[in-house]
């Protein structure tokens, strides 16, 4: 099945462990306010390409992937459930680290078609960096035009799945930069086992020119880039609420033993 | 055993000099981390503010400080200089005091003077004298045996940077055997190899034998040199300060000797290395007071200076003296190579600040250990000061005692030797060939009187046969006149203190390079998948290009140009090899300049690419400036496709990138940022 792809980069560094070939596919339904890739919203734009020439565009540089792999975002991989099958089948055939970068908006657990597709993707994924916006739902909702809901049942529907797990957040000064939000999310996210790594990204304006050039309104028009070093504070404040959640896992009952011995195992 | 080398491993490195033996006998490949390394001492801190002062009161001096305008410097021209004799623990200046540069007129004599009169000094009028008539230089001799063709290729610029007024440098002493053996032993040694030369008395052994002795010179020099610092150096280093010490006099007896464009250091932390575990074993020293030896040396190695004209300083861009260092690397036997020592180096960039010299480069394997590989990364982040080259892709040629001269020529130390050959413009040459060997900028007959191209479109295979042709011509001027260079470098520049530091019988690379292979596949390529019309000036020269369409550009990942990369390069070193070499060198090449490709673009007119007359080059192997359009894999693909077969002298590539796009929160490396709830 062929994909509809925005563009491949060959040297990505920030897209999951080591050096990775980068698949942007095309189309999100997030309108997410910050996103720095608005020409990657629309559906029917892009490129159809076969799983077969991305794979073999990987293969040809292979050396520099050592201890890196194939990552896809976008867009919304998700969207692309049959393409992400056949990708992902020929990259694990060949031995090729597997990660998808997604919001988690696609996941529809009312569909037994499409659950049956996600289970089978996420049998030949080695990792999920999935992308919390906001933790709160209304908020989110503003924010991204979509509501939270799903993303939450997929970050759980991964621990059931013991997909690992990155969890990414964008911290916009007054917008997800808000204490209380913030220890409700590592709140959140506390409780899952196959949470492998907390990233936590400052917000940049360096997508601006697109939108100009999309002639697309920029929502957040003149809200400052932030501070790197205030986004190391904040994300101990993540870590404040996940510790929080794991130190109540570990005082519960025999049932969740086992789910805390891993968490414990997961903070070193 | 000497009582020096009590507790070494005895091998065949005690009863003949070979330094690899002693190393790989005696090495501990070190797995750990940084945390044991120590801070600069208040001497060090003291002596280094001293070095900023000089360095500030240079750049406010215009560049240089002072100069030597009346003695001609040699091993032991100068007394002993210091910065504070009491801190330094590591000694040694090229002159009487530091940031006094010193005069070196045997490689040209105007090129000495110049470089006073552009600084506002005058060479003293009877050593201007002397050197032009009592006594000839390398550059007299050069332009006596020259041919009208090779001159007019020196100033039409199709070949450039020819080391024929300054030193050749690219020689590395093998500077470790000071310290090792002790001059007594390596004068005893080049005794033998003298006695031991052929009988008949041809050219070769008469030169032989005169250079066994001015090395012998040499090193008695060095003893008397060292002498007057209060040191012995006519016995082996009984201790790992007194290792560092003999290891730096070696060096500083070339740079007395040599201005060389190239003055590197080879392979010495390993080494030392060694000293230093026996050391810290024994409790003779401490870790601070290893740390503090260290910083001195490297301290030293950021003073050395050259007197250089402005000229000479915009074609390297700078005034590099190229003190370069390999560390690390991994053994023929599946060891690493990296120790303690080789972390103490990369250190001195934190106790001393950053700094471009002594140029600290790290051999690099994948199979290196993971702490030495994050703690360089990490002092890459934070100094940007070390250089990297692929260790897996050299040892294959240079096992593992090589060391890199320059930016990436590598050799064996002690046991290989590079004559060092500037570069062909290759850009020029394609030019040369559509115009029959006239130079498109003075419009002078400079390149043989081939049929230039007609028609009013470039046709692919008639200009690829013209330039075939062309390049076959180059190739050979090129390597003629360097045959001249240095037959006249070894007769009137001889570098007695670095040979005394070598085998008897070196093998000598004749090095040579390339400028302007990006252009000149990009052009072909233009010229073969576009429509390039040629656009002729009133004497029917073509000066210009109009091209029609698109076509593949190196830097891509795209095969068919990267092959016509590959091709030209193939090709080029094919010529070369075809010709007889000074001395029987063996022939490489460099795919380089990292530097001067902004000269070079100045001297060359429009190409067929798109390129404008007097735009630069793109630097080494490098795609030209913003072609390369499919991310930094597909560049660097395109660069590592060109055959280290025919360029073994280095391929160089200028890569880069700001950090945030290289990890997070700087410290933290990609795939790096696992949770840590303890903090």
């Amino acid at each position: 099945m062929q994909g509809r792809i925005h563009s491949l980069e060959s040297f990505g560094t920030v897209d999951g462990p080591g050096t990775r070939f980068v698949v942007f596919v095309q189309g999100c339904p997030m309108r997410c306010a910050y996103c720095h890739n608005p020409d990657t919203w629309e559906m029917n734009a892009g490129t159809l390409m076969e799983p077969e020439y991305i794979i073999e565009q990987f293969e040809r540089n292979k050396s520099f992937y050592k201890g890196g792999g194939i990552t896809v975002t976008g867009g919304e991989p998700l969207m692309q459930l049959d393409f992400m099958i056949d990708l992902f089948t020929l990259a694990k055939e060949k031995n090729i680290h597997t990660c998808i970068d997604s919001s988690g908006i696609a996941f529809n657990p009312d569909s037994p078609v499409q659950m049956e597709k996600m289970d089978r993707l996420m049998a030949l994924t080695d990792l999920v960096m999935l992308d919390i916006k906001h933790i709160d739902p209304e908020k989110h909702l503003e924010l991204t035009s979509q509501p939270n809901r799903r993303i939450l049942e997929f970050a759980a529907y991964l621990n059931e799945k013991q997909v690992p797990m990155w969890i990414r957040h964008v911290v916009v000064p007054g917008i997800t930069d808000d204490d209380k939000y913030l220890f409700e999310l590592g709140y959140f996210i506390g409780q899952f086992s196959n949470l492998k790594a907390l990233d936590v990204l400052p917000y940049h304006t360096m997508g601006v020119a697109k939108y100009k050039k999309l002639g697309i309104p920029y929502k957040l028009a003149g809200v400052p880039a932030m501070n790197q070093n205030k986004v190391i504070e904040k994300k101990q404040v993540i870590l404040e609420g996940i510790r929080k959640r794991r130190a109540e896992q570990a005082e519960q009952g025999s049932g969740q033993e086992e789910q805390a011995g891993q968490a414990a195992k997961n903070s070193k | 055993m000497r009582p020096e080398w009590t507790d070494f491993v005895s091998g065949k490195w005690d009863k003949e000099v070979n330094v690899r033996d002693f190393i790989q006998r005696n090495y501990h490949p070190y797995d750990g981390d940084d945390s044991f390394l120590a801070p600069a001492t208040q001497n060090t801190k003291d002596l280094w503010a001293m070095v900023l002062d000089l360095q500030k009161k240079e750049r406010e001096a215009g560049g240089v400080l002072d100069m030597d305008t009346k003695v001609v410097s040699t091993i032991t021209s100068h007394g002993p200089g210091y910065l504070d004799k009491e801190k330094e623990t590591i000694v040694g200046f090229q002159t009487d005091k530091p940031f006094k540069r010193s005069l070196q007129p045997y490689g040209g004599i105007r090129m000495a003077e110049k470089a006073c009169a552009d600084n506002g000094y005058e060479v003293d009028p009877e050593i201007s004298e002397f050197f032009s008539v009592h006594r000839k230089t390398h550059n007299a001799g050069c332009f006596d045996a020259y041919n009208q063709e090779m001159r007019a290729c020196r100033s039409s610029h199709i070949i450039t940077g020819l080391p024929d007024a300054y030193g050749r440098g690219r020689i590395i002493g093998d500077y470790r055997r000071v310290a090792l053996y002790g001059i007594d032993r390596l004068i005893e040694d080049k005794q033998d190899q003298k006695d031991s030369t052929g009988r008949v008395m041809t050219d070769d052994v008469i030169r032989l034998r005169e250079e066994l002795s001015e090395q012998m010179t040499a090193l008695k020099l060095m003893k008397q040199m060292a002498a007057s610092y209060g040191c012995d150096i006519s016995r082996p280093a009984a201790n790992v300060q007194e290792a560092i010490q003999a290891v730096y006099f070696g060096y500083l007896c070339a740079v007395k000797e040599q201005n060389g464009a190239a003055m590197s250091l080879g392979r010495t932390s390993t080494f030392l290395d060694i000293y230093a575990e026996r050391d810290l074993a024994n409790g003779t020293f401490t870790e601070e007071q290893i740390q503090e030896f260290v910083d001195h040396f490297i301290m030293k190695l950021r003073c050395i200076k050259f007197a250089r004209t402005p000229e000479y300083n915009q074609i390297f861009a700078g005034d590099p003296v190229w003190v370069t260092e390999s560390l690390g690397g991994v053994g023929v036997d599946g060891r690493h190579m990296v120790t303690k020592m080789s972390f103490r180096y990369l250190h001195t960039l934190t106790n001393l600040g950053p700094s471009p010299e002594p140029n600290l480069t790290v051999l690099w394997s994948t199979r290196l250990p993971e702490n030495w590989k994050r703690y360089c990364a990490k002092m890459s982040i934070q100094t940007s000061s070390i250089q990297y080259e692929n260790d897996d892709l050299m040892r294959v040629t240079h096992g593992d005692d090589y060391g890199i001269a320059c930016c990436v020529s590598s050799m064996v130390i002690g046991k290989e030797m590079q004559f060092f050959g500037a570069r062909a413009n290759v850009a020029k040459c394609l030019l040369y060939a559509l115009n029959g060997g006239v130079d498109e900028v003075t419009k002078k007959q400079v390149g043989p009187k081939y049929r230039p191209v007609v028609g009013d479109v470039l046709d692919y295979d008639d200009v690829y046969s013209k330039f075939m042709d062309m390049l076959e011509w180059q190739a050979d001027v090129y390597v003629n006149t360097l045959n001249i260079i240095h037959y006249m470098h070894d007769k009137y520049c001889y570098e007695r203190a670095e040979m005394a530091l070598h085998d008897r019988d070196v093998k000598r690379y004749f090095a040579t390079g390339v400028a302007g292979l990006s252009i000149v596949a990009d052009s072909l390529s233009a010229i073969k998948y576009a429509k390039v019309e040629p656009i002729r000036d009133e004497d029917g020269i073509i000066v210009d290009f109009k091209t029609t369409g698109d076509f593949p550009k190196y830097g891509n990942d795209d095969d068919r140009v990267d092959s016509i990369a590959q091709d030209v390069v193939h090709k080029f070193m094919t010529a070369i090899r075809r010709h007889h070499t000074y001395r029987n060198g063996v022939p490489t090449t460099s795919i380089l300049t990292i530097t001067s490709n902004v000269t070079y673009g100045k001297a060359t007119g429009n190409t067929p690419d798109g390129r404008k007359k007097g735009q630069p080059f793109a630097p080494g192997a490098n795609p030209m400036h913003g072609r390369d359009t499919h991310g930094a894999v597909a560049s660097l693909s395109s660069v590592s496709k060109l055959p280290f077969n025919d360029a073994q002298d280095g391929i160089s590539n200028t890569f880069t990138i700001i950090p945030g796009a290289l990890g997070k929160e700087d410290k933290v490396f990609s795939g790096d940022i696992e949770i840590d709830l303890n903090k």
